[in-house]
């Protein structure tokens, strides 16, 4: 009895705080950046595109709904030919960003993505590729990486030294 | 059999092993490097540490590398100890210390055995902050890429290039820490094996070129067994799609025929499924229709209307596929569809592999003999993987003397180290110098005349009843005696012969030297001119001179050639002539040619690589392909296009072919035992991590497409299905837990190295039994003839096969145009190297200016052409040629005359 009262005056308490939910769409919620929503591509320090079309995303995804085709540009950098997502089947779990080892793929906060034809929810390369970098602003994965690209030659990756000289007998 | 104790637990393990391959055979998970199931332990990775108990109380142990321990009774050891497992992650640490942060961008990701057994020892992190070592990169040509700071120094290219495949340009070069796997300056690796480097190395050093420009990772290929096309060995590979598109061959394990390798031919050769020169739609009267009903419907037409119809079956085309034919247009009707000379080849060859009474070796056999002699061939080029194979026989004697010393095989530096001392002979008569010459006892060189003759001595001097040319000189009769001296002795003599030479005395003078052989163990090989010669050769067919003569004298005016560009088996005239008499000619074929271009109907043909076909091998083994992808409408199969056009076709399945064709054709009955039966649930091509189903197609529409379905085979194009209970002869993907790489085939053996559980693929349709008569049709020497010169068209790797030359890599690899003579000739014509000829050839009305290169190899009087190359297309095997030095004023139109 006593239990049952104390639960009547919790509920009527409550009629006195502010309210938890806001009025969408009218009003907009404030959403942390880690907000597991749209997904975009996203660029390095440098300007150039992060992904290096590694497939990690797409084997992880549990839907898979990702679907990219590596190719090279004339300097041996690694980047997606088409990489495209079909939100329509998307789940945002964020496995992809969890799994990228280049920081290039990231969801973002924005969740509204409504369509009347689900055709549209079908998301290329050129929807999902943003200007910036995203929520992480200094990784450069070819910076650290061995692999030369233009204007990094080997042994001017992080913690690399100069290439070896095999015609030397110095030990 | 020896019994181990291994983690506490008894074993029963082969004896003479070595730990490591044994453990491995058990299904036991242990690390390693450096050790090579085909070529044996060095020791050099350490990676492959245990534990070993001096007995039941020693508790402390020590510490060995298993590949390098020989199996003992009651050994015992500890893969689990604690310092064994302490040893080998701090091992990999080591040697992690230098490695690149590459993967996402490496080639080998996802099938690396690096990454596995990096990941089998717990080392996920890196501890290591000073500075890495790097390596600049080498050019290496069109086959295999170089990425050199991802080198673990394990030795096993080097071991391979060099040791194994008799390489010469691959070296390790620099000192200590700084070991560097290369080549002396950048340039193209010249062995022909050099692809297997991909799957040698444990990491990325040397990864897929082609690949690696349409790159996919492996858990992305949609793959089923498969069979190589290009050329009679029938190589097991695994091709793998994308997008549908054919990406990259990889070796498909055979414990019998190709064993972990495959030649670059095999690996690089598919380019033309993904050619321009592919036909997509079917045309009639060259003008494209978009369903195949309207083809059918035409061809029907055809049929019905025709006076009379012939079909020109293939060699390159499936049993099924021939067969259809055969029943389409009626035994009588059925042409072979090979050149004069070959079909007379062909045609002995079976006989004597059917009713000869000796035993044809499969290339693991080949490996095991102790005496070899090749007439005639220039195996590296005719039949690649087969040079592999002899190149490892010459070691035979190495490992007797080992075995005497009490050095197990599988030590293989030790064994090495005895290669001066002895060999086992190799003997090779060809036309010219071949690339197996290094491992060679003695070479000899001839027209084809001499090569027979040199035969016929042989067997003569192995058994006098086998006749004996007459007027042979001195030299000539000393090496007979020698070489058949040597044969005598062996064990295990091989003898390897074939159709290069275009003779039918070289194949039979091989026979008589392999009747003549006294050992029980002997064997006979041929290589033969493309991927089902034997197939055709055994369904039988009438020759192609019959079908020309059926269409001239009006008996028949309606033709159907399957997957056959008839402008290679006869002189361009005599095909025109041909093809322009006939009312309808209806072509199915997968690329364009000579032939396509005539054709009034032309019906576009799946590849290996979409459809489902049994090919024969040269040891007469039938082996099933299975389509990797499905053929896109309105391409077929050819077998299919056949069945359609019938009225009342009796079948409608692949499968029910294959029965009708094993029940009509008693040399096929073997096929009927085929496992293609149903297999429920079917086999899944797709690996279980295969990526993006549900976007791949949604650029076109968001809807996804139910898979394909396959009504033809035991496999499905999807990821569904079952892997667990499956003959690992049918396994599309070969990976195990941990396994992720090719070398998880360890887990589908029934020992290391040894057959694939429930048996290797393939059914082996001839027994050797009987016995032929000494064959006695000796020729005379060839005499040169003052003023003209005798065509030898010389095989070739990567220009002398139809469809592989049609790969763009391969095609990076043509030798270069040039036509090859002794050197006095070259004396006589008054040219040097590099200066050009021109070549005079009457039947064609037309001349041909080409540089020469004198090679002193060559037999006086005859002009070697390399097969294959488009300005020699024309030029027949033994042609009567003049030839002129031509002047320095070149006119800039050479040889193009196609
Ligand atoms: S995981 Fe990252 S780098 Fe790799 S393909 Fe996906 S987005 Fe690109
Ligand atoms: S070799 Fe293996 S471990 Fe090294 S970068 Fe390539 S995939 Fe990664
Ligand atoms: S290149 Fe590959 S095979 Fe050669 S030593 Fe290095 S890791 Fe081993
Ligand atoms: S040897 Fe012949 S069958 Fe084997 S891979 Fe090479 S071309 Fe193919
Ligand atoms: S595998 Fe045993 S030391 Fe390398």
């Amino acid at each position: 009895m006593l239990s049952q009262l104390r639960s009547l005056w919790e509920v009527l308490k409550h009629t006195f705080v502010k309210a938890d939910t806001v009025e969408y769409p009218e009003q907009k919620p404030a959403l942390s950046p880690r907000y597991r929503g749209r997904i975009v591509l996203t660029r390095d320090p440098d300007g150039e595109e992060r992904c290096v079309a590694c497939n990690l995303c797409a084997v992880v995804c549990p839907v898979d709904c990702i679907a990219l085709q590596k190719t090279e540009d004339e300097n041996g950098r690694w980047y997606p030919e088409f990489f495209r997502i079909n939100f329509s089947r998307c789940i945002m779990c964020g496995f992809c960003e969890e799994a990228c080892p280049t920081c290039a793929i990231q969801l973002t906060p924005d969740f509204e993505m409504c369509e009347y034809d689900r055709q549209n929810m079908v998301y290329e390369k050129e929807h999902l590729l943003i200007d910036g970098t995203g929520k992480y602003h200094d990784y450069n994965f070819y910076r650290v990486a061995g692999m030369a690209i233009g204007g990094k030659a080997k042994g001017q990756a992080e913690n690399e030294a100069p290439p070896v000289d095999l015609k030397t007998l110095l030990p | 059999m020896a019994t181990i104790e291994v983690d506490g637990r008894t074993y029963e393990v082969q004896d003479g092993s070595n730990l490591l391959a044994e453990c491995l055979s058990l299904g036991l998970d242990l690390p390693y490097f450096c050790w090579h199931p085909a070529m044996g332990s060095v020791g050099a990775c350490r990676q492959c540490a245990v534990i070993q108990y001096k007995d039941a109380e020693d508790t402390r142990g020590r510490l060995v590398m298993a590949c390098i321990t020989p199996v003992a009774d009651n050994l015992r050891i500890s893969l689990n100890a604690d310092v064994a497992r302490q040893f080998r992650a701090d091992n990999i640490e080591l040697l992690m210390i230098n490695h690149p942060h590459d993967c996402p961008v490496c080639e080998e990701g996802g099938e690396c055995h690096l990454q596995d057994m990096t990941l089998m020892t717990g080392h996920t992190s890196r501890r290591y902050r000073g500075r890495k070592r790097t390596h600049r990169n080498q050019y290496l040509g069109p086959f295999v890429n170089h990425e050199m700071n991802r080198c673990i120094a394990c030795y096993r290219c080097v071991r391979f290039y060099n040791d194994y495949a008799g390489g010469a340009d691959l070296e390790v070069l620099g000192i200590h820490n700084n070991v560097y796997f290369g080549r002396h300056e950048d340039g193209t690796l010249e062995s022909e094996f050099s692809g297997n480097l991909v799957e040698v190395c444990p990491t990325g050093v040397f990864t897929d070129k082609p690949f690696s420009d349409r790159y996919t990772r492996k858990w992305d290929l949609q793959t089923a067994p498969s069979v190589c096309v290009h050329c009679s060995l029938g190589c097991n590979t695994t091709p793998g799609e994308r997008y549908g598109e054919l990406r990259r061959i990889v070796n498909r394990y055979h414990g019998d025929v190709n064993g972990y390798f495959l030649c670059d031919r095999g690996r690089f050769g598919y380019g033309f499924v993904n050619s321009d020169l592919r036909g997509r739609f079917p045309r009639i009267e060259r003008q494209p229709v978009a369903v195949a009903g309207t083809a059918i419907e035409h061809f029907r037409t055809q049929i019905r209307s025709a006076k009379g119809i012939i079909g020109i079956g293939s060699p390159r085309a499936s049993l099924e596929a021939n067969f259809t034919l055969r029943e389409l247009v009626g035994e009588t009707n059925f042409f072979l569809g090979l050149d004069e000379t070959e079909h007379d080849l062909l045609e002995s060859i079976l006989g004597i592999l059917a009713n000869g009474g000796i035993h044809t070796p499969t290339l693991r056999e080949t490996e095991q003999a102790d005496a070899v002699l090749i007439l005639g061939e220039d195996v590296t080029h005719s039949a690649p993987r087969l040079a592999l194979s002899l190149r490892q026989s010459v070691r035979n004697a190495t490992f007797d003397l080992a075995r005497q010393l009490k050095i197990p095989r599988w030590l293989d530096a030790a064994v090495r180290q005895l290669e001066g001392q002895v060999q086992s002979p190799l003997f090779i008569a060809s036309v010219h110098a071949t690339r197996l010459h290094d491992s060679a006892a003695e070479t000899f060189h001839g027209s084809p005349e001499a090569i027979a003759r040199l035969g016929f001595a042989i067997a003569h001097s192995l058994n006098p009843e086998s006749p004996l040319p007459s007027g042979l000189d001195e030299a000539e009769e000393a090496l007979a005696a020698l070489i058949a001296g040597r044969l005598r002795e062996a064990k295990r003599p091989l003898i390897v012969s074939g159709t290069s030479c275009a003779s039918l005395a070289v194949v039979q003078a091989a026979y008589n030297i392999a009747r003549a052989l006294p050992a029980q163990n002997k064997g006979l090989l041929y290589a033969l001119p493309e991927a089902n010669s034997l197939g055709l050769t055994m369904i039988g067919g009438r020759r192609l001179k019959d079908a020309f003569a059926r269409v001239q004298d009006g008996s028949a005016d309606t033709m159907v050639i399957l997957e056959n560009d008839l402008y290679r088996r006869a002189p361009a005239p005599q095909i025109d002539a041909f093809l322009d008499a006939a009312r309808h000619v209806a072509v199915i074929d997968h690329l364009e040619n000579p032939t396509t271009a005539k054709a009034g109907l032309l019906l576009p043909a799946a590849t290996f690589a979409e459809s489902e076909g049994t090919l024969v091998n040269n040891e007469g083994r039938a082996q099933c392909y299975f389509p990797v992808y499905p053929a896109q409408e309105p391409i077929l199969a050819g077998w299919e296009w056949l069945i359609r056009v019938m009225d009342n076709p009796r079948w409608h399945h692949f499968r029910d072919l294959t029965s009708a064709c094993a029940a009509a054709i008693p040399a096929l009955a073997g096929i009927e035992r085929f496992p293609a039966e149903e297999h429920l649930p079917k086999i899944p091509r797709q690996p279980h991590r295969y990526s993006g189903r549900t976007a791949m197609h949604a650029d076109v529409s968001v809807i996804e497409p139910p898979p394909p379905q396959d009504c033809e085979t035991p496999f499905a194009f999807s990821m569904e299905g079952d892997t667990v209970h499956v003959p690992p002869a049918l396994l599309p993907v070969v990976w195990a837990p941990g396994w992720n790489s090719n070398q998880a085939i360890n887990k589908f053996q029934d020992e290391v190295a040894g057959p694939l559980r429930s048996g290797n693929p393939g059914i082996r349709l001839i027994q050797a039994s009987g016995m032929l008569p000494w064959f006695d049709r000796i020729p005379p020497a060839f005499v040169p003839e003052r003023g003209f010169w005798r065509i030898v068209r010389l095989p070739n790797i990567f220009a002398g096969e139809e469809l592989s030359a049609h790969s763009a890599p391969v095609a990076e690899r043509f030798p270069d145009a040039c036509v090859f003579v002794n050197p006095e000739d070259a004396e006589t014509l008054a040219v040097s190297n590099g200066d050009s000829v021109e070549i005079r050839y009457e039947l064609e009305l037309s001349s041909l200016r080409i540089p020469v290169r004198i090679d002193s190899t060559m037999p006086a009087g005859l002009l070697g052409i390399t097969a294959g190359l488009p300005p020699f297309r024309h030029l027949p095997n033994g042609a009567r040629v003049a030839l002129i030095k031509a002047g320095p004023e070149a006119p800039a139109k050479t040889g193009e005359n196609q």
